[in-house]
């Protein structure tokens, strides 16, 4: 292990490139899991996350750069010979094994081998720590889809590998089931504090769970942070985007300095937003997007006065109306904006009664509350983004 | 589901009929033939050759006089066909594991080829690449003298792995081929070697294909006649070639239906041996490895 200014550092990778043929997997990755925590490679599907797992794992090589785990350089060292062990996405439980048997794969391999006794006393400690006592005699394909995924957690967690890595491991499972299993998951990563490496194309999976998250594209990490980090600072519409939902205002960099900037929309509307990056300021004359969160919008009667706290207000119509229980979920148009979508809580819809479709409302936010950046959906790829230390 | 009386009438009838075509091909040439057999090992050969009706057991008797034909079959088959299944396994894991996409087919095919011509023309063949002029020619080119091959059991053991590999690689290939190959990097990432892996996870997850082979080659290779009268000359003969000596040229009819009997009993003792023993192993390895 290494010590670094802010403790040890499990998993390293220094400019990770991964290519199979003319894909490029992974492209120019830095990665840094610090010991005991919760780190997620968050992406859509084929942005390179159980690319960047097996290199890990050493089932794959890097093309170029280097991956550490523990502080020592691994290109080159079998997978067998690494001290990390994987969750597989579809849990590969060894259907001639059973359950105990299967857990006690991993131990069976030491040289020299544990006696039967101390096999038998360990394997006994990971069914109950995955609570799955009474299902040792079990065939794997007996068993539910949760209860195969405990055993995969049982078997990787058996030789308390320095980093654990999980591919989508709740991917098939069911939603309930899922959330039980994020919480399962959390509370084992504390108990057993070992370092999780998890991948997921879950945004809510991801900032629900880890304390870090790096969220990637084409190979790349665009952004990393905590979940709040990601979902109240994001770099770049693409982060805006994929982490929870978003309003997008379309226009060009009409002002911009480190604090913000102010986009001018086709309409001619002028819109003053936060700059997240805060240090670089962004690039004037180019495509730039205002980006707001619809519970960020605050929406009422249109009544003529007006009384709303907001910086920005516009009068709308309301075209739509999806009621979500704990909240409900409005799609508005409004002139010189298009749609707008608001969320408004419970307890806003108590003051205001709620609205209907084809109500007239006044809908405005803060400025502080809208983000101005870059617009990568139309500028092609995002600029690097330096990664900062875990800290 | 099936059911009893008249409300599974019709359903029951359409059952009997696409079973007819089966049953009455098994009946015609599986048991009837059998049968027939049996009846004639009981029976004495005809003055002119033949049969004739009678109720001893003095064929059986008489089994000893072909001991050789038996103890060669019972060496040469079963080594035969350990001999495929260790050529056979390598080759159908490469095809399975390691062969790329694009070469797969093109390999495949070239395993199937010989079946495209005539097993009687390859072996053929075989007596010109075995016989003087061939391999101990070329052994004599680079100074080894007097080798012999041809009609010796090597000539036949040569002869069986050329002509059934391919039934031995096809159903290993097809087994290896259905097995997950994340279990083979899951094995590996709980810190199994290679070689642990393919004994702890590969090799008992290709069993069946092993078994299903090593069984199609080992009862083929029992009643085989064709390799060992080319290849054997004669000096090595199976029970295939005592059969066909015993019906066709000394025409004694009840001794060749025994000696048939007889080694339709031996093979079969043999697979039931062989499938308690694949059996049991496996079982045995099920409460080891804890
Ligand atoms: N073995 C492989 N051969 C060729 N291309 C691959 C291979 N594995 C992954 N890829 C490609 O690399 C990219 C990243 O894949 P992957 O890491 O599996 O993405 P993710 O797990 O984020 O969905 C994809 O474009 C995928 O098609
Ligand atoms: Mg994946």
């Amino acid at each position: 292990m290494v010590e670094t200014i802010n403790g040890t550092v499990d998993v390293e990778f220094h400019g990770v490139t991964k290519r199979y043929g003319d894909i490029l997997a992974v492209d120019d990755m830095d990665l840094e899991v610090s010991s005991g925590s919760f780190v997620s490679l968050l992406g859509p599907s084929g942005c390179g996350k159980t690319t960047s797992l097996r290199l890990i794992a050493g089932f794959e090589q890097p093309n170029a750069g280097d991956v550490r785990i523990g502080g020592a350089s691994v290109v080159g060292v079998p997978p067998h010979k690494r001290p990390v062990n994987m969750v597989f996405q579809n849990y590969s439980l060894f259907p001639h094994f059973t359950v105990a048997e299967n857990i006690g794969f991993g131990l069976r391999q030491l040289k020299p081998r544990p006696s039967k006794t101390e096999i038998t006393a360990r394997v006994g400690e990971m069914l109950e720590l995955v609570r799955l006592q009474g299902f040792e005699k079990r065939r794997t394909w007996e068993l539910s889809g949760g209860q195969q995924q405990r055993v995969a957690l049982a078997r990787a967690l058996i030789n308390r590998p320095t980093v654990l890595l999980l591919d989508e491991p709740l991917a098939a499972l069911d939603r309930k089931l899922r959330q039980d299993m994020q919480i399962e998951l959390q509370t084992l990563q504390r108990d057993v504090g070992i370092t999780f490496v998890l991948v997921t194309h879950d945004q809510e999976e991801a900032l629900s769970m880890s304390d870090t998250i790096y969220l990637m594209d084409e190979g790349r990490i665009i952004q990393m942070g905590g979940a709040r980090d990601l979902y109240d600072e994001p770099i770049n519409r693409y982060v805006a985007d994929f982490v929870g939902k978003s309003n997008f205002f379309d226009g060009e960099i009409a002002e911009a300095d480190t604090s913000g900037a102010v986009i001018r929309l086709a309409s001619g509307r002028v819109l003053r937003g936060r700059n997240p990056r805060g240090v670089e300021s962004l690039n004037r004359n180019a495509a730039g997007v205002i980006a707001i969160r619809p519970e960020l919008i605050h929406i009422e009667k249109a009544n003529g006065s007006a009384s709303l706290t907001t910086d920005v207000e516009t009068t709308a119509r309301i075209k739509n109306r999806i009621f979500l229980g704990d909240q409900t979920e409005y799609l508005v148009e409004a002139e010189g904006f298009g749609n707008i979508l608001v969320l408004a809580s419970k307890h806003a819809e108590s003051v205001s009664g709620g609205f209907s479709p084809g109500d007239f409302v006044n809908v405005g936010w803060k400025e502080s509350s809208a983000l101005a950046l870059e617009d990568t959906s139309k500028g092609g790829r995002p600029t690097a983004v330096p990664v900062p230390k875990i800290g | 589901m099936a059911s009893t009386g008249n409300t599974g009438g019709p359903n029951n009838r359409v059952t009997a009929m696409l079973l007819l075509p089966t049953t009455l091909w098994f009946f015609l040439l599986l048991v009837m033939p059998l049968v027939v057999i049996a009846v004639y090992s009981l029976g004495e050969r005809a003055p002119a050759g033949g049969y004739q009706p009678a109720l001893t057991l003095a064929q059986y008797g008489n089994l000893l006089a072909r001991l050789k034909a038996f103890t060669n079959t019972l060496t040469l088959a079963p080594l035969g066909t350990v001999l495929c299944l260790l050529i056979a396994y390598p080759l159908a894991y490469y095809l399975a594991v390691k062969a790329g996409r694009g070469a797969k087919p093109f390999l495949l095919t070239l395993v199937i080829i010989p079946f495209w011509t005539s097993f009687l023309i390859r072996t053929y063949a075989w007596i010109y690449i075995l016989g003087g002029r061939g391999i101990p020619r070329l052994l004599e080119m680079i100074g080894i003298e007097d080798v012999r091959l041809i009609y010796t059991p090597t000539a036949v053991l040569i002869g069986i792995v050329y002509g059934y590999l391919p039934l031995m690689v096809l159903p290993i290939y097809v087994s290896l081929e259905k097995l997950d190959k994340s279990l083979l990097e899951a094995a590996s990432d709980l810190g199994a070697s290679p070689i642990r892996t393919f004994f702890q996870v590969t090799l008992p997850l290709s069993a069946p294909g092993l078994v299903t082979g090593s069984l199609l080659v080992f009862i083929l290779l029992m009643g085989e006649y064709l390799i060992p009268a080319l290849l054997g000359g004669g000096k090595v003969f199976f029970v295939g070639n005592a059969l066909v000596d015993l019906f066709l040229q000394s025409r004694n009819w009840p001794f060749g239906s025994a000696v048939a009997i007889a080694l339709v009993g031996i093979m079969l003792a043999a697979v039931a041996l062989y499938l308690t023993l694949v059996g049991r192993d496996r079982d045995r390895q099920n409460v080891s490895v804890l």
